[in-house]
């Protein structure tokens, strides 16, 4: 493994100040993760795991402390570039798969290409991404409303993908899915985490974290 | 074929997705430019129609008595220098040596009750020199007078009454001063259409001798008008009477038909942009639905904005999505407008302006593409502050939208 870590989080801190009084929803987090790593993070609810997710992807910044991906300091980076980040070099997967409802499934999986390459695909790569996840061409017509949860949590994956990131960031991906499609799409984070992807999850459920390498447990805000 | 850009395509899928929403929005944009072109249109084909009739005298100066201005106070009787509301032959005869070679002729004219055929009415009547009246006036029908008791008239005025050649016409009432008088109607003139010279069509031409007979007004001329040869000598010739007769006193005015034009556009003028700023009320309209529309749409689509935004697309990028939507609805909302009124302004030019023959003037036409832009421009103007709260929305809090 390489020794910089692809993920550096030092004294991460993010309060949101409210009038109730400051939430301290990351209470000076520091990690590491490696590439190629595959790390589970588990915390009950409101322990601040989707803010840490949050950070990590680039959505947000800390209020205090220092994210680095690939080396990078992202307080450093204009909004114009950590959007730039978010769509070249992260995958997400949400808990509610957040496809875009105006676009059919494969042009799901075209959009963050077409973003990038201003260009639409004519490699055949995007409905190959989609034949990997289980989502033939007829189905790749369908708009999300019309796909049950497990195959727009598939078409979630291969949109993750089709920028070829080498982070991915899922969190809670089997929290709406039955245990079936849970086990599935488990089954297909730990195959990209062998091609060489990092992995960082979020999960509830401790037998989805056995997949992991690691599991980073956090409570109020802090890793414990 | 080149698929449209993505963001394009999100836009165009929004628009279609809410499509009654947007339909009603572009609807006010359609009504706003169809109000605008056609009064637009109206105006362009008023001014072009007046401009044209008015250009065919226009070689022509109207001298009158200067009756305003100038205190002078009640002299009565002749003399050259006094404020009469007549011209009397000395000053006639100077506007005929100040003219050159222009052809000069004198003009009386009275306004009178009139009976003819069955009808009542009131109308003008004219009266001047029997050479002048030959050498001014076209007949479409009949002759000139050859007695006192002989007149032309106009072709309108043969409409109104409906009468013809050899018709009886009765000037006057038994209870006036001057009487009645019956003429005989020997000759009907051409149409002149819109003049300041002569309005002859609704009106009757007599001879000198009945008119000063009648009204006892001998050598008191209402108005002397001028036929210019050269229509490049106009302002000359306006100067040398002007030097000849107002040196001393304002005796009389001269005008010219650009005078009358740029008193009839300038009314005109105020008119249309009085129209205008109506019909500018309804784009206003319009301006506020597309604004609420735009908003509602940002509001709908929080959590849309919020995934798109989180997968990697730029503020500028959501900007141009909603810019797009409000522009989808604005060039057509304007082009279904352009077409209705290349309709509706046709008929209404028909109706108001009696011809559609400058419909497809420039000035006329150019009233569209005027409309369009304008009601285009304020879609796409309206759309610019949702779209921005939209671009500006922070990706985490809009994906935790519901
Ligand atoms: N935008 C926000 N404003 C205020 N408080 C927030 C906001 N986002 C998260 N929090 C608070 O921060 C804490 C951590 O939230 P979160 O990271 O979503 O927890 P988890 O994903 O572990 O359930 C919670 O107490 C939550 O209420
Ligand atoms: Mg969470």
């Amino acid at each position: 493994m390489d020794s910089t870590p692809v993920i550096a989080l030092v004294d991460v801190r993010k309060i949101y100040p409210l009038l109730s009084g400051d939430v301290h929803a990351l209470d000076g987090v520091s990690l590491s993760i490696a590439k190629g790593e595959f790390v589970a993070i588990m915390g009950p609810s409101g322990s601040g795991k989707s803010t840490l997710m949050n950070q990590i992807g680039c959505l947000d910044v800390p209020s205090s402390g220092t994210v680095k991906i690939d080396g990078q300091d992202i307080s450093q980076l204009s909004d114009f570039d950590l959007t730039a980040l978010r769509r070249d070099s992260i995958g997400y997967i949400f808990q509610k798969f957040n496809l875009i409802p105006l676009l059919t499934a494969f042009e799901n999986v075209e959009y963050p290409l077409v973003l990038r390459d201003r260009k639409y695909d004519d490699t055949g790569r995007v409905q190959a991404l989609l034949d990997s996840v289980g989502i033939d061409a007829a189905l790749a017509a369908h708009r999300p409303a019309e796909l049950s949860g497990g195959q727009q949590q598939r078409v979630a994956v291969a949109r993750a993908l089709v920028n070829e990131p080498s982070i991915l960031l899922c969190d809670e991906p089997t929290g709406n899915l039955d245990s079936k499609t849970s086990t599935q799409i488990m089954e297909m984070l730990a195959r990209l985490n062998r091609e060489g992807r990092t992995v960082i999850m979020v999960t509830h459920d401790a037998s989805t974290a056995e997949y992991a390498d690691r599991t980073i447990m956090i409570q109020d805000g802090r890793i414990v | 074929m080149k698929k449209p850009d993505i963001i394009l395509q999100l836009s165009v899928r929004s628009v279609r997705l809410n499509l009654l929403r947007s339909v009603l929005a572009a609807l006010g944009i359609v009504i706003g430019v169809v109000a605008i072109a056609s009064i637009g249109m109206i105006s362009a084909n008023m001014t072009l129609s007046v401009t044209e009739e008015l250009s065919a005298t226009a070689n022509v100066l109207v001298v009158k008595p200067d009756s305003g201005g100038g205190g002078g106070g009640f002299g009565m009787g002749g003399g050259s220098s006094d404020e009469d509301d007549f011209l009397d032959p000395d000053q006639y005869n100077d506007i005929r040596k100040a003219a050159g070679s222009s052809y000069v002729y004198f003009l009386y004219s009275e306004s009178d009750s009139i009976e003819a055929g069955s009808e009542n009415g009131r109308s003008t009547i004219y009266a001047m020199d029997d050479e002048a009246m030959k050498d001014v006036l076209t007949l479409t029908e009949g002759s000139f007078p050859s007695t006192t008791s002989q007149v032309v008239v106009g072709p309108d005025f043969i409409e109104r009454y409906d009468i013809e050649v050899g018709s009886k016409v009765t000037i006057g009432d038994e209870d006036d001063e001057e009487g009645e008088s019956t003429v005989r109607v020997t000759g009907i003139l051409e149409e002149r259409g819109m003049s300041m010279d002569l309005s002859s069509d609704n009106a009757i031409i007599a001879t000198e001798k009945f008119f000063t007979g009648r009204y006892d007004n001998e050598d008191e001329y209402t108005q002397v008008n001028v036929i210019v040869d050269d229509i490049n000598d106009i302002d000359a010739v306006t100067e040398s009477i002007d030097e000849s007769l107002n040196r001393k006193d304002d005796e009389v005015q001269i005008q010219d038909s650009s005078r009358m034009l740029e008193s009839i556009s300038s009314t005109l003028g105020t008119l249309t942009s009085f129209a205008i700023g109506i019909a500018g009320i309804s784009l206003l309209v319009a301006a506020v639905s597309i604004f609420n529309v735009m908003m509602m749409s940002v509001t709908e689509r929080i959590r849309e904005i919020g995934i798109l935004r989180s997968i990697g697309t730029q503020k500028d990028e959501i900007l141009r999505m909603f810019v797009y939507e409000a522009a989808i609805i604005g060039v057509v909302g304007a082009g279904i407008g352009a077409i209705l009124s290349l309709l509706i302004g046709y008929v209404v030019v028909f109706g108001m302006v009696g011809t559609t023959e400058y419909f497809f003037a420039w000035d006329s036409i150019m009233n569209v593409p005027e409309g369009m832009i304008i009601g285009a421009v304020i879609c796409v103007i309206s759309g610019v502050y949702p779209a921005w709260r939209a671009s500006n929305l922070d990706p985490i809090e809009a994906l935790r939208a519901e």
